[in-house]
């Protein structure tokens, strides 16, 4: 079964410490500008959204690479990058709908999620629970018991009536 | 990495900016944030001088773990002469302002002389300048931040005054975010005086880690452990809020001023109603406590309140409204105003009503009533624009009784001219001794042994605070007593300064639960992220070395054993309400000095509690001012 990295932006407090546990686990050190996730935020207004690489399934980034450097997993539900295939053009940042594929702003280089070889830090390090790991088949459970417990809440008010 | 931060010095009346490298020495003797500032405000400062002038110098800085992988590594620190006390100003806020200075790689700002019109002060990546800011003078602490972040971008983090730090409001914040406050002590007045509006930064450099995975692996136990106690879960349900509930029933809180000490209908402003206007809870920078709001009432949108807030716009005031504190937090907020302090000036200022010293005459017709929403909303904004009677207020304890007059100085409740939190100490001593030797005032996060008022066992105190250094006399469990308190006063004194120069929230260690982080961690932190190589017995060395540097800047400014000590009302005024057990205390005055001179003792002060030749030797103090730095 794949695993897929589900956001909850509703439980993120906003607190970006997936940024630094990802730029730390990656690269040896702490700088949120080299991390494969950030939380991006309306500081002012109260929103937080973690935005990371999604593994596309029709993958624009595999599209538009020159190279093939980019390819799919399955097994893994990962899209990976092979560096010893990488030129380096960055097309794929600019084809990524979603902001997940970025510019290591010391070495240059292409940085995607990798899923931290099957244990992402960012999930690990999440304790209010924003970011989960879990089997493609849960992904949308807890939304759809949300939904269902209000309309249950909404029958049970017309049976008691 | 971390050690490689520098420091920069910021004259703004010649424009001139030097950057330095912060020497390993000087680490190893000071570590950084609050007690590096320390180091910096007594060699960059003389005696005497005016606070809200040129020669005063401000400190903004962050600790040396800031940024890293160490808990909540958020704190951003502020030190200055303080405008509201003339004794040490010192502040330290949450949010998210340190870690990006960190990230353009500084540690410490010293910024000294005046500018001619306003400016911003622009911190990015290895890179500073001084810039114009005319158009943001006048505006909020929040929209100052959207009008910086429009001209540079959504990423950087600003810390700024609002009007109150511009109107010299002697109790003025810092403000990073919509609640992070700087807070106590004045030094929004300070950048104010100095015609400044804001620092913003914002950073892309490394910070190098020593160890990444042992770093990692350290990090997560230690949360993991946070995580999974009972304080971290209801913090992160409520924030301080809680503590509300616990200390009212007992007769722990400081009402209507100092008349009572417990609110009898507390219901309206317990914790708990926040849920009604509450969307969900936010963190800091790092941190997984997220102990503060998001909540909406009316038009208005803002985050907390905390403890002080019910305090300051609840039970103090009389007010026993839950909208009201939602309402008087954001004012302050807005404003950039001391919450506490702001609470407390109002409340005095009732009790001034109530007894005719202050009359409609004075009041400009605001009806300073107990419990008056609408006049404690006003009354706010006035002291914030120093308007009628809220000017005389703006002064803080100390000159706005000189101006009132009468005998008002009597029934303000203060220490050094810094009012007291809104609790009430009358029936523990520890905690009485540790507002009253304070070193930026009244302070209940300097030295507050608040696990003392959970009757724990001596076993488990002992395992608490005989670590890293024993005590030789007597620990006690009840909270009424006064054996083995002084000792307590000075170990959370290490451990907060401790915390302090690392840059981590004081919610993460010894605080509230005996739990959390003690020396022992923050020795394995600073050896994980930096690869420094100390023991907790030398970390504990550090921070008595900043304490007592703190407490010479006060020695020089000619503070002694006379301000540390506590309104009479505390030693003549008995409690009336709460748990029978705290009903009819006072302080007792002997017992305090005795107290006192035992504090003096174990830190190695003499009888006026100026430290001694032998303590200034020993931990190398000798020869300051140094000027190392």
């Amino acid at each position: 079964m794949q695993k897929v990295i589900l956001v909850e932006h509703d439980k993120c407090t906003g607190c970006r410490l997936c940024e630094m546990v990802c730029s730390v686990k990656h690269e040896g050190v702490s700088n949120p500008s080299r991390a494969r996730i950030n939380v991006i935020k309306w500081f002012m207004e109260g929103f937080d959204m973690p935005m990371i690489c999604q593994q596309c399934m029709e993958a624009p980034c595999i599209a538009v690479c020159p190279k093939d450097a980019l390819s799919r997993d399955e097994e893994l539900g990962l899209v990976v990058l092979d560096y010893d295939l990488c030129i380096g053009c960055k097309m794929c940042v600019t084809a990524c709908p979603f902001g997940g594929m970025g510019i290591d702003t010391v070495t240059n280089k292409v940085i995607k999620c990798d899923l931290c070889e099957g244990d992402p830090q960012c999930v690990r390090f999440c304790f209010p629970g924003a970011l989960q790991y879990v089997d493609a088949n849960v992904a949308n459970l807890r939304r759809k018991r949300d939904a269902a417990a209000k309309l249950a809440e909404l029958m049970s008010k017309v049976v008691v009536a | 990495m971390a050690l490689n931060r520098q420091i920069a010095y910021i004259n703004l009346s010649t424009g001139e900016i030097e950057t330095k490298p912060i020497p390993l020495e000087v680490r190893k003797k000071f570590i950084g944030g609050r007690g590096l500032d320390m180091y910096l405000l007594y060699n960059h400062t003389e005696a005497g001088i005016d606070p809200l002038g040129p020669d005063n110098v401000g400190i903004i800085s962050a600790g040396l773990l800031s940024g890293t992988l160490s808990s909540a590594s958020a704190r951003t620190h502020m030190a200055a002469k303080s405008p509201l006390t003339g004794a040490v100003g010192s502040t330290n806020m949450g949010g998210f302002f340190a870690p990006e200075m960190t990230w353009a790689g500084f540690h410490h700002l010293l910024v000294k002389g005046k500018a001619e019109e306003p400016v911003y002060i622009w911190v990015n990546d290895g890179k500073i300048e001084i810039r114009d800011a005319s158009h943001l003078w006048g505006l909020s602490t929040r929209e100052t931040q959207n009008a910086l972040k429009e001209e540079l971008g959504e990423e950087v983090q600003v810390l700024c005054i609002g009007p109150a730090g511009e109107n010299l409001v002697r109790y003025a914040n810092i403000m990073n975010g919509m609640k992070n406050a700087g807070g106590r002590s004045g030094m929004g007045a300070l950048l104010g005086s100095k015609n400044v509006k804001a620092v913003v930064a914002r950073g892309t450099m490394d910070i190098e880690i020593r160890y990444p995975e042992e770093a990692l692996e350290y990090d997560y136990e230690v949360m993991k452990h946070i995580s999974g106690t009972k304080f971290a879960q209801i913090m992160g349900k409520y924030g301080t809020m809680f503590i509300q509930s616990v200390t009212n029933s007992t007769g722990l809180v400081r009402t209507q001023n100092f008349q009572h000490n417990q609110l009898l209908d507390a219901e309206p402003v317990e914790c708990e109603h926040i849920e009604e206007y509450s969307f969900g809870t936010v963190g800091c920078f790092g941190c997984i406590i997220h102990c503060r709001h998001r909540y909406i009432v009316d038009d208005i949108y803002d985050e907390g309140p905390e403890y002080t807030a019910q305090g300051a716009f609840g039970w103090e005031v009389g007010c026993n409204n839950f909208e009201t504190i939602l309402k008087g937090n954001h004012l302050v907020n807005h404003y950039g105003l001391d919450i506490l302090e702001t609470g407390s000036m109002m409340a005095w200022a009732m009790e001034l009503y109530e007894k005719g010293i202050l009359t409609d005459k004075d009041t400009g017709g605001l009806k300073l009533e107990w419990g008056n929403d609408e006049a404690v909303l006003e009354l706010i904004r006035q002291i914030a624009f120093r308007e009628g009677i809220g000017d005389v207020l703006a002064e803080g304890p100390l000159r706005a009784a000189a101006k009132i007059g009468k005998d008002s100085l009597k029934y303000n409740i203060h220490v050094k001219g810094m009012s007291n939190l809104h609790s009430d100490e009358r029936p523990t001593p520890a905690l009485a001794l540790g507002i009253a030797t304070g070193t930026r005032g009244s302070d209940h996060l300097r030295s507050r042994a608040a696990i003392d008022l959970y009757h724990l066992p001596v076993f488990l105190l002992e395992k608490v605070y005989n670590n890293p250094v024993k005590y030789e006399g007597k620990f006690t469990s009840d909270y009424r007593d006064y054996e083995g308190k002084p000792w307590e006063v000075l170990w959370q004194e290490m451990m907060y300064m401790a915390i302090d120069l690392v840059g981590v929230c004081k919610y993460h260690c010894v605080f509230l639960s005996p739990n959390l982080m003690n020396f022992e961690h923050i020795s394995k932190f600073l050896y994980y992220n930096t690869g420094l190589e100390m023991s907790p017995r030398d970390v504990w060395e550090v921070a008595e070395r900043c304490y007592n540097i703190e407490r010479m800047f006060n020695v020089r400014e000619g503070f002694g054993r006379q301000d540390d000590m506590l309104v009479d009302r505390y030693f003549d005024e008995p409690t009336t309400r709460g748990l029978e057990i705290v009903r009819g205390k006072t302080i007792d005055r002997e017992k305090f000095n005795e107290m006192l001179d035992e504090y003096y003792e174990l830190h190695g002060w003499d009888e006026n509690g100026m430290p001694t030749e032998e303590t200034l030797e020993r931990l190398g103090l000798d020869k300051e001012p140094s000027h190392m730095l």
